[in-house]
């Protein structure tokens, strides 16, 4: 019975602890308040049945808990004089949908404070809002749950110290909010995809955790095309989580996945998610990228994308967001309809801004092999290989030097001159 | 009589669900598919979740293009989530195949069928 209780309680958590923080104005006491009324909730749920708004009666619960507690540390009394008639414990209307959008914002803006780090942001959100447990956030980061508990404290004690008004936003403030965390949304999903290694369920939580936060954000937000747009790229992006790494636990590119193992099911919904995007007369960057990612999606095969919608979009990209990096990717479809000559010389005026970035020498790399210059692939893979790549991009692009290697020794077989 | 077996809950508690009480919630569907297919033709809609959703509401007078409108907007409370329909003897008939796909995160009603049309499938 616990299981489905949990599942209920996974599923309030967001919007209770965004309710209870700004009812209690400390995140900590909001937390415990919240675990207390669940505990609360197994025993009285399991005897009388599931109340009809299980979100009133844990808020309810949750905010007499944390009364009780504000009450024996005395810290009441100031913040008693500052809410007199908030504070009367009893019983607990749900509150306002306009209310509850803003406090779950402000409590996801909290967590994007912008002295934190980036990782330590997306922690933060793990376990404040989606309730995850510092071990499974640990696993989900690669790194030991003591490290990660330490790191959470700090970033705790942190925010604690930043006052963000608890009045409502105006709609600037209100949009900047939705920005940051967005963007905090899409980096955890990328977060999960990149240190994605070993077993499945450990190394999807990240990507699943970010789903949901984007969905949240679309149901409290349904008017906003890049939100809309933003869920619709995670769920086309994860619909390829098991094709992407083959059985020898090797990453296995986009053009040679066996496409009939991407999860339909996440596509539909990417895909019907885009297109109600695009109803919404906005081009943003998400919405950009998930038209890109629906292409690769509703393509037979790697032959059969429309590579120039592709590069159409990479080009919109581009002029949204002018970083080397788009452009990298806007010389990548370039390659596929204007060749690699083409791309590997209009990859020479990049050359300066990316010579660090590992993904910039395994693409040219990759078009050195397409044009048959192997002694320049296997030293540009190998410039690859020494600026930290994932265990898994190593073994792909080994296997890429070994084909390399294993053409020019061929060469130099079958013509001596060929090489000294 | 065809009756509908009509699913209702909150969406995203499945998925929140562990993966051995999803499989549970599965086998009830699956049994239920393979029972209803024995016996002849059936229905079954399975809904994306409502953040796929657009809402299409009547213009103020009733005399304009319906509106295309922003929504569903935020609620925690249940929506519908699909359905069953197929002819049954009589309401315990129906009654006994609804109650194979009962759990606690779902909550059913079956209800008759006033008129049925057209055909379907996804595949």
């Amino acid at each position: 019975m616990s299981d489905w209780l949990e599942a209920m309680f996974t599923q309030q958590r967001p919007r209770a602890i965004a309710a209870l923080t700004r009812y209690l104005r400390d995140i900590d006491l909001a937390e415990e308040a919240f675990a207390e009324a669940c505990v609360k909730a197994l025993v009285a749920w399991r005897k009388n049945g599931t109340p009809r708004d299980p979100l009133a009666w844990l808020l309810t619960t949750a905010r007499n808990a944390g009364l009780d507690h504000l009450r024996k540390q005395q810290r009441r009394q100031a913040i008693l004089a500052r809410h007199k008639q908030e504070f009367e414990p009893g019983e607990m209307l749900p509150p306002d949908p306009d209310e509850l959008r803003d406090d779950l914002l402000r409590l996801l803006f909290v967590c994007c404070h912008p002295n934190l780090e980036r990782q330590d942001q997306i922690a933060l959100a793990l376990k404040v809002v989606a309730g995850l447990t510092v071990p499974e956030i640990a696993r989900g980061f690669l790194i030991k749950p003591k490290t990660m508990e330490q790191r959470i404290t700090r970033a705790k004690r942190k925010i604690a110290t930043t006052s963000v008004a608890f009045e409502t936003p105006s709609p600037q403030e209100r949009s900047k909010r939705l920005g940051e965390v967005s963007l905090m949304v899409y980096l955890m999903f990328n977060e999960g995809w990149s240190t994605s290694e070993g077993d499945t369920q450990i190394r999807l939580t990240l990507c699943e955790e970010a789903i949901r936060l984007a969905r949240l954000l679309v149901a409290l937000f349904p008017g906003m095309g890049e939100q809309v747009a933003l869920l619709s790229l995670l769920l086309l992006q994860h619909a390829r989580r098991e094709a992407r790494i083959n059985e020898a636990g090797l990453l296995v590119p986009l053009d040679q996945q066996d496409r009939s193992r991407w999860d339909r099911g996440n596509i539909a919904e990417g895909i019907a998610l885009l297109q109600k995007a695009q109803r919404i007369n906005h081009q943003g960057a998400y919405r950009i990228q998930a038209a890109i990612a629906a292409l690769h999606a509703s393509a037979a095969s790697a032959e059969a994308t429309d590579w120039t919608s592709i590069e159409v979009h990479y080009a919109a990209l581009y002029a949204l967001q002018p970083t080397p990096v788009i452009r990298l990717n806007l010389i990548a479809a370039q390659a596929r309809t204007q060749g690699p000559v083409v791309a590997l010389e209009k990859m020479k005026a990049l050359e300066g801004d990316l010579h660090g970035y590992r993904w910039f020498h395994t693409m040219r790399g990759g078009l050195m092999q397409q044009v048959g210059d192997h002694a320049s692939a296997v030293e540009a893979l190998e410039t690859a290989l020494s600026l930290g790549p994932t265990q898994l991009e190593k073994a792909a692009i080994k296997e890429k030097i070994a084909v390399s290697r294993k053409n020019l020794s061929a060469l130099s077989e079958s013509d001596p001159l060929s090489r000294p | 009589m065809i009756y509908a077996i009509t699913i209702y809950g909150e969406a995203g508690v499945f998925e929140s669900l562990p993966k051995a009480k999803q499989d549970e919630v599965l086998a009830g569907h699956y049994a239920l598919q393979d029972a209803l297919k024995e016996r002849g033709e059936y229905v079954s809609i399975k809904l994306m979740p409502p953040t796929s959703a657009v809402m299409v509401d009547p213009a103020p007078g009733g005399d304009r293009a319906p509106l295309i409108v922003d929504g569903p907007f935020a609620e925690t409370k249940e929506s519908f989530l699909g359905f069953y329909a197929a002819e049954f003897a009589d309401l315990d008939e129906a009654l006994r195949f609804a109650a194979m796909i009962s759990s606690p995160i779902a909550r059913l009603e079956v209800r008759p069928v006033a008129w049925a049309g057209g055909a379907i499938s996804t595949g």
